[in-house]
């Protein structure tokens, strides 16, 4: 209730008092102020805490380029770290805790590091803490990184949502300051689709924290009724407590709208915060500038605050910082302050002014030629030690001071795309060079333009610009509002020379003109050197106070000018962006798409476990009521299948549909086999190779007519081989009459195996189609129908070393079709199979998949070497002859079986001879796939073993070093089961 | 990125998948009698630059075109995109 | 001047005047024996082990900017050996070695810090893959763990172990992986190459060779001629623009990877975690940001910048590992130019033209490398002869087929 500092007028909504804690002290506040305009009102200064030194710290700025501020907003699963209390819009039931300190604020152990701070200088933990070795993990590592970091996370889930969207628009205008408001009116009266963004909840700038009239009325009221304009214009979106945070390529631009952060819980179900990406056809940079300080002996006490922002709390959010106020300025804008203060009744006790001949500009005491060379106060500024021009001392008691060495250029966007500012001498600051990002203008202070006329009169300019350039008519003449100011006169100055103790530069990360000087003496003397070494500029303010600064110390100790020193380099995001902003919907089990195959529901129903395979879910096996452990319901599946008949969805398998006069001329060049002389209605096993040699992918081509082949691909390569089909037939062979088309998800496919599967789908084919054996052999494809009329194709194909086919029905029908072939094969005993299961079965087979074919395999090291057709042109087909990858004591896929029958082992494990030690160098090979085998009774595995072709027979070992095993294993063939392949051709 | 599309007009490049350069399309007589040198070169070679580059672009979450691309590396600047047929045909691939 | 924290008391007693430059500025000489262009991480490595381990007197290392001002003053500092394949293996390990003596080594501390990488796995196949990196690893006298999901929780309890898409199925860990500060090992490095009379000349671009019958003897820089016998080459993210100049067409493409740091927090995360479901790995570092990465852009670039696109993607996998990140807030992205080679793995080796030799192509994995690069390229150098451990990365491996693949990719630089 107490409001002790709290004056007259300002932007604040009286008639909504809000109640807020901070550090679990209650205090009050309006609506339209922010959290430290609150504490500022009811007297707080203390704050927070210094990163290295742990120095009491108070509000600097009053926007987001605050270095010190920084408190822990809301609790539990909401608390975010480090947020600026500059920016936090108060709220009723606002809560607030300063971080990185001790058991309290004001008494924090850790800060006697600011009693050691000569120890602790730039860079001084790369000279030390290397004694004894293992103590930097084990001790000075821990130590710091304790001492570290600011605020903490809550370790819970973010209760919040957020989301993605996307915007575009003829002309983005970045802040809403006057050069902003005045481009994106006469935009939006030409009739141009814009975008006006600002980082505020309260749009028009500085023309909220000044005193000034435009157009006839005061600023703040021009500033409102330009925007309730805007809002009236359909082609025009308004977004205030937005963020533009990086321009990025052809004209997109980040931003993130800070939807609900204003409310003291977000409404369910609508986002938190936006993260737009914004497609603009031109942008205009009018993001203003950012005052800079003068550092002097302890120029960092909590009550030191930019002059500026002095007089934004005043006259905005009508606060003074302290009931006696003094001001330093090396420039007329400093006095502005004194006045304004002033004229709300508040007391300044001097302006100090660097400048010999100041002019007198506020009704304040004018010390002009002097410098304040020290302060005291610990936890809040008592006074400050100024001295005059003829090295008279005098000290001057206050409780505030505001602090102007003239104004910086927001340049940041300007640079996001490799551009570098340019030096401007007459206002010394880097303002925007040429290299701007493409379609990018900028406007007013961002440019250097400081004065409100010449701001509203370049925004307006840069708009009519664009509009021309965009072919915009220009919407009838703007009258350009008239605006008091005065011009911007100032002598730079960045550090003073006199008193003791440091002064600061960056104030978040403790950086001093002294660590600069140090690192001038050490030779980290480029800006990049200097900012690594001294951690200047990397705090959560990104320097936007201090790197000019810094820049002049060093400028000054080289003997080159500022420019020439250099800048650094400005990265996105612009201030920093929540990270769920970033994840949208797209995270937790919206992370990826699933894909469902048509058995999906029945699988669920049935309780059968799923396994992601790429995006899509897949059954792994379909449990018995009383089988208690994945072995007994995977055996009995295997078995199962072998002795009747079982049915498994394999609709995860890419397809492609390839038609065409050159259809098979063009699988000829994709397949390192040949297909010209496939019969129509059989079906090949192709082999697919990378242009160098590697194996990539395996799958079967079916020819259902002259001019068309079905072929499939993996689960995991289904895109990829389109990709690189499609890259064959529009890069490569671009007349080849031959189309492609991904079916993958137009058909339902079942592999239908075991020794009862022609049975079951003699039941399921229409009658007039004869699939026995002498007309539908193995290998043979058609096209037919089943159940009355469906359509669908016949492949007699086997995974399983079955009888066995795949049958394939428009995807529509797919669940319709498994349940009927369930239900029709009942007394055949038919039964689902998962992957698992087919997995086993392939073992038995030897048929290699994903893990045999891990990119880095040959045909050759597959003992497929003579399906590579050297006789035509096919991809792969000449660089896999390399010496390299036809070494005679290469890999070799074989099969491995324990010597003793009860063992087992896994794949991921390694190769080494009998009797050899288990390291590196003794290396045979890996096993690649490994099962118990319920057909055999033991485990089997399929291994690439050095040279293994001739080793058949042999004893090796498989070894596990990091599971701690050693297995003796035979060398046998990968056929384990079936060998001569009787079964699959009965 | 936007990459504007020959058939479709301006997409964002995250549709897209990227290959490389368009020296790609260039694939080597598999019967030269160098063969293995040049589809060497062909296959792991690459100019590389630092500015104009021609590359390869799939529009895999589109209409499945390939293109050629004109972009530069440095600045990211797109000045012309083809179809990758069309580019392949004038530098002679037929079947 | 040696440092130690007894120097770091006096010198603070004494108002800091005894403190030198870390290295000197000196201009640069007409003749060198050895020249090595590129003052990176890999051209310092290799300065100091020439001058340290193999003796040489005269060498120069020339930097065109100022000296770590590419990738290794922008990665995300992990140090590692966590690979599958023999070459890789053998190097990597090398280099791990090396890291763990490289504060002493150099007497500048590069906070080489072990705290362990963690990489997750979701299903079978991802187990299976991980099981054979940690057997590979233990065969090659490396670490290498399985950890089930408890021992998992107990580590990290911010993860998020009941994904619906993705639970963790388990991991593995490298305990003697971590990171190490960055600049540091720059610095560190310079400071010794410069202490055992390495000259560092920052500022001076290569912009050519002279070749006189087939023998390269010396650079033209910016900075005039410099004669030098041999001269090696390191500088990754310009390697084909300057070996173009000698004519070289390298196996490699640029690509911008980008990397991400979050504002400082208390500590959270003890060591380096990857997830196996989406390309994302995290560390904090000792200033308590959050620093982290993914996948490239993947297209060619020069730009050392990325697009948002990845941003977002990069994050969406953050966060379904680590869904307790949602609030903290991201502070800066940054990105570096990856020499990507068409099998994923690096060249050192002697070039077509005698007296020119080349180091790059290091794809992502340069940071961690940089102290066995350093000792390989500077054995390679002084003895003309490959070192042992690094016999496999040549030049020639692609035209003759023994190409060291790591991830099964094939000659497609941006999925390495």
């Amino acid at each position: 209730m107490t409001q002790k500092l709290r004056l007259d007028g300002g932007r604040l909504d009286r008639t909504k008092a809000l109640n807020f804690t901070f550090d679990g002290q209650a205090f009050q506040g309006y609506e339209g102020d922010t959290l430290a305009s609150a504490l500022m009102a009811n007297g707080v200064r203390l704050i927070g805490r210094s990163f290295k030194y742990h120095r009491p710290r108070g509000v600097f700025t009053s926007g987001s380029e605050e270095p010190n501020a920084l408190v822990e907003l809301r609790s539990d699963a909401r608390q975010e770290p480090n947020t600026r209390a500059t920016v936090a819009e108060l709220f009723d039931g606002l809560d607030a805790r300063s971080q990185n300190r001790g058991p309290s604020l004001r008494w924090d152990p850790l800060a006697i590091n600011d009693l050691f701070s000569n120890f602790l200088t730039a860079g001084f933990y790369y000279k030390t803490f290397m004694w004894p070795k293992s103590f930097w993990e084990k001790l000075y590592e821990p130590a710091i990184r304790r001492a570290a970091g600011l605020g903490s996370l809550s370790m819970q889930d973010d209760p919040d949502e957020y989301d993605k969207g996307f915007l575009h628009c003829d002309l983005l205008v970045i802040g809403a300051g006057p050069a902003g408001l005045m481009a994106a009116q006469i935009a939006g009266r030409a009739g141009a689709r814009v975008i006006v963004a600002d980082e505020d909840f309260l749009m028009g700038g500085r023309l909220n924290a000044e005193r000034q009239e435009v157009g006839g009325m005061a600023g703040h009221d021009w500033a409102a009724s330009v925007v309730s304009e805007l809002h009236s214009m359909d082609n025009v979106r308004v977004m205030p407590r937005t963020s533009i945070i990086g321009a990025y390529d052809h004209g997109t631009y980040g931003a993130v709208e800070r939807v609900q952060d204003h409310i003291h819980t977000p409404v369910s179900g609508k986002p938190r915060q936006i993260l737009w990406r914004i497609y603009s056809k031109r942008a205009v940079l009018c993001a203003g500038a950012t005052e800079r300080p003068i550092a002097f002996p302890n120029n960092d006490r909590p009550g030191i605050s930019l002059a500026a922002s002095l007089r934004a709390y005043a006259n905005r959010w009508a606060t003074a910082p302290a009931s006696r106020v003094a001001v330093f300025t090396n420039n007329d804008d400093g006095h502005r302050t004194a006045a304004d203060l002033m004229a709300r009744g508040v007391d300044v006790a001097a302006v100090v002014d660097v400048r010999q001949k100041a002019a007198k500009l506020s009704d304040a005491r004018l010390i002009a030629g002097a410098q304040v060379i020290g302060t005291k106060g610990r936890q809040g500024l008592k006074s400050i030690r100024v001295r005059h021009s003829d090295g008279r001392l005098e000290t001057i008691s206050c409780g505030a001071l505001g602090v102007s060495g003239g104004w910086n250029p927001n340049v940041h966007m300007t640079c996001h795309q490799n551009g570098r500012p340019v030096w401007d001498e007459d206002i010394a600051a880097f303002v925007p060079g040429a290299d701007l990002p493409p379609g990018m203008s900028v406007a007013g202070a961002a440019k250097g333009l400081f004065t409100t006329t010449d701001a509203l009169r370049n925004g307006a300019e840069e708009a009519s610009a664009i509009l021309s350039d965009l072919g915009f008519a220009s919407g009838g003449a703007t009258e350009l509002p008239q605006a008091d100011d005065a011009a911007y006169e100032h002598e730079p100055i960045y550090h003073v020379t006199h008193g003791k103790g440091r002064a600061w530069l960056d104030l978040q990360n403790d950086v001093t003109v002294k660590d600069v000087k140090l690192a001038h003496q050490e030779n980290f003397r480029s800006v990049e050197h200097l900012k690594r070494y001294t951690t200047l500029g990397m705090a959560t303010d990104q320097g936007k106070t201090s790197n000019v600064g810094a820049l002049a110390v060093m400028a000054e100790l080289t003997g080159k000018s500022i420019p020439e020193t250099g800048t650094t380099v400005f990265r996105p995001p612009y201030t920093p962006v929540t990270v769920g902003a970033f994840g949208g919907r797209s995270v937790g089990a919206h992370y990826r798409p699933i894909r469902k195959t048509p058995s999906h529901k029945w699988a669920e129903e049935n309780g059968a476990p799923l396994v992601r395979a790429g995006n899509w879910l897949r059954a792994r096996w379909f449990p018995k009521s009383g089988e208690t452990h994945w072995r007994e319901s995977v055996d009995r599946e295997v078995m199962h299948v072998r002795s009747k008949v079982g049915i498994c969805d394999v609709s995860t398998l890419g397809k492609i549909d390839v038609q065409g006069a050159d259809a098979a001329a063009f699988l000829n060049k994709v397949y390192a086999n040949g297909f010209a002389k496939l019969a129509v209605g059989k079906v090949r096993y192709g082999l697919m190779l990378r242009e160098e040699g590697i194996l990539y992918d395996d799958g079967t081509a079916a020819r259902l007519g002259e001019d068309h082949f079905v072929i499939t691909t993996t689960t995991a390569n289904a895109a990829l081989v389109l990709r690189n089909m499609e890259f064959a037939r529009q890069c490569l062979w671009p007349d080849m009459d031959v189309q492609l088309i991904s079916t993958t998800e137009a058909w339902a496919q079942f592999a239908v195996a075991g020794p009862k599967s022609r049975e079951l789908l003699q039941r399921v084919v229409d009658e007039k189609f004869d699939i026995t054996n002498e007309t539908f052999p193995f290998m043979a494809c058609g096209e037919l129908s089943v159940c009355d009329g469906l359509r669908a194709r016949l492949f007699r194909i086997s995974f399983s070393g079955e009888l066995a086919y795949e049958i394939a029905v428009p995807a529509r029908y797919g669940a319709a079709m498994w349940r009927r072939m369930l239900e029709l094969g009942k007394d055949l005993d038919v039964i689902p199979y998962g992957v698992e299961a087919l997995d086993v079965m392939r073992i038995e087979k030897g048929h290699p998949t994903g893990r045999e074919l891990d990119g880095t395999t040959t045909a050759l090291n597959m003992g497929m070497e003579r399906m590579v057709s050297r006789k035509k042109d096919s991809i792969g087909s000449v660089l896999d002859q390399r010496e390299g990858m036809i070494r005679t004591d290469g890999l070799r896929l074989v099969g491995l079986k324990p010597v003793n029958t009860s063992e087992t082992f896994t794949a991921g494990t390694n190769l080494v001879n009998d009797g050899a030690e288990i390291v590196i160098n003794n290396d045979q090979g890996r096993v690649t796939s490994a099962c118990f085998s319920p057909s055999l009774g033991h485990c089997i595995g399929l291994a690439l073993l050095k040279n293994g072709d001739a080793r058949m027979g042999e004893v090796v070992r498989v070894v596990s070093p990091a599971q701690n095993t050693d297995v003796k294993v035979e060398v046998t063939t990968t056929h384990f089961f079936d060998p001569d392949g009787g079964r699959l051709r009965a | 990125m936007l990459i504007n599309h020959p058939l479709l007009g301006p997409r964002d490049a995250q549709e897209f998948i990227y290959l490389g350069d368009a020296r790609l399309i260039d694939r080597p007589d598999w019967q030269a009698a160098d063969a293995q040198e040049q589809f060497f070169e062909y296959t792991y070679l690459r100019d590389n630059p630092a500015g104009e580059h021609k590359e390869l672009w799939f529009h895999e979450y589109g209409d499945r075109s390939w293109l050629v691309v004109t972009r530069n590396t440095v600045t990211h600047e797109i000045t012309h995109v083809e179809l990758a047929s069309e580019a392949a045909r004038a530098r002679g691939r037929s079947k | 001047m040696k440092y130690s924290g007894f120097r770091v008391i006096r010198e603070a007693l004494t108002g800091h005047r005894g403190w030198g430059p870390a290295w000197r500025d000196p201009e640069p000489k007409d003749q060198y024996d050895i020249i090595v262009v590129g003052g990176g991480g890999h051209g310092l490595a290799t300065a100091h082990y020439l001058s340290s381990v193999y003796r040489e007197l005269s060498v120069v290392v020339l930097e065109k900017s100022w000296i770590g001002s590419g990738n290794v003053g922008r990665n995300t500092t992990l140090v590692r050996s966590n690979y599958m394949l023999a070459e890789n293996t053998k190097f990597y390990g090398m280099s791990l070695k090396l890291w763990e003596n490289l504060e002493q080594d150099l007497n500048y501390n590069a906070m080489v810090s072990q705290r362990g990488i963690l990489a997750l796995h979701h299903d079978d196949g991802g187990r299976d893959a991980q099981l054979r990196l940690a057997n590979t690893m233990r065969m090659a006298g490396g670490d290498g763990e399985m950890l089930d999901v408890d021992q998992i929780r107990k580590l990290y309890p911010g993860l998020d172990f009941n994904n619906p898409l993705f639970p963790i199925t388990g991991g593995f860990i490298h305990r003697r992986g971590g990171t190490a500060r960055h600049d540091a090992v720059t610095w560190g490095y310079a400071r010794a190459a410069d202490r055992r009379g390495v000259d560092i000349i920052q500022n001076c671009e290569v912009t050519g060779f002279r070749i006189e019958n087939g023998k390269c003897i010396g650079v033209e820089t910016t900075r005039g001629f410099i004669g030098g016998k041999k001269t090696g080459v390191a500088v990754a993210g310009r390697s084909s623009q300057l070996m173009a100049k000698a004519g070289l067409r390298l196996p490699i493409e640029s690509h911008v990877l980008q990397a991400f740091v979050t504002e400082g927090l208390k500590p959270l995360l003890p060591g380096v975690v990857t997830y196996g479901a989406g390309h994302f790995y995290i560390s904090q570092s000792d200033k308590g940001g959050l620093v982290f990465g993914g996948d490239l852009d993947a297209y060619n670039s020069y730009a050392q910048r990325g697009n948002i696109a990845v941003l977002d993607s990069v994050l969406e996998g953050g966060l379904s590992l680590l869904p307790i990140m949602s609030r903290a807030r991201l502070l800066r992205s940054w990105g570096g130019i990856m020499d990507m080679s068409m099998d994923g793995s690096p060249i050192i080796d002697k070039t077509h033209i005698d007296g020119l030799y080349f180091n790059g192509g290091w794809c992502y994995g340069g940071f961690k490398a940089t102290p066995a690069s350093g000792m390989c390229f500077a054995h390679l150098l002084s003895t003309d002869q490959p070192h042992e451990n690094a016999a496999g990365f040549r030049l020639d491996r692609f035209r003759r087929g023994y190409v060291i693949d790591e991830n099964g990719v094939g000659p497609t630089p941006n999925l390495h």
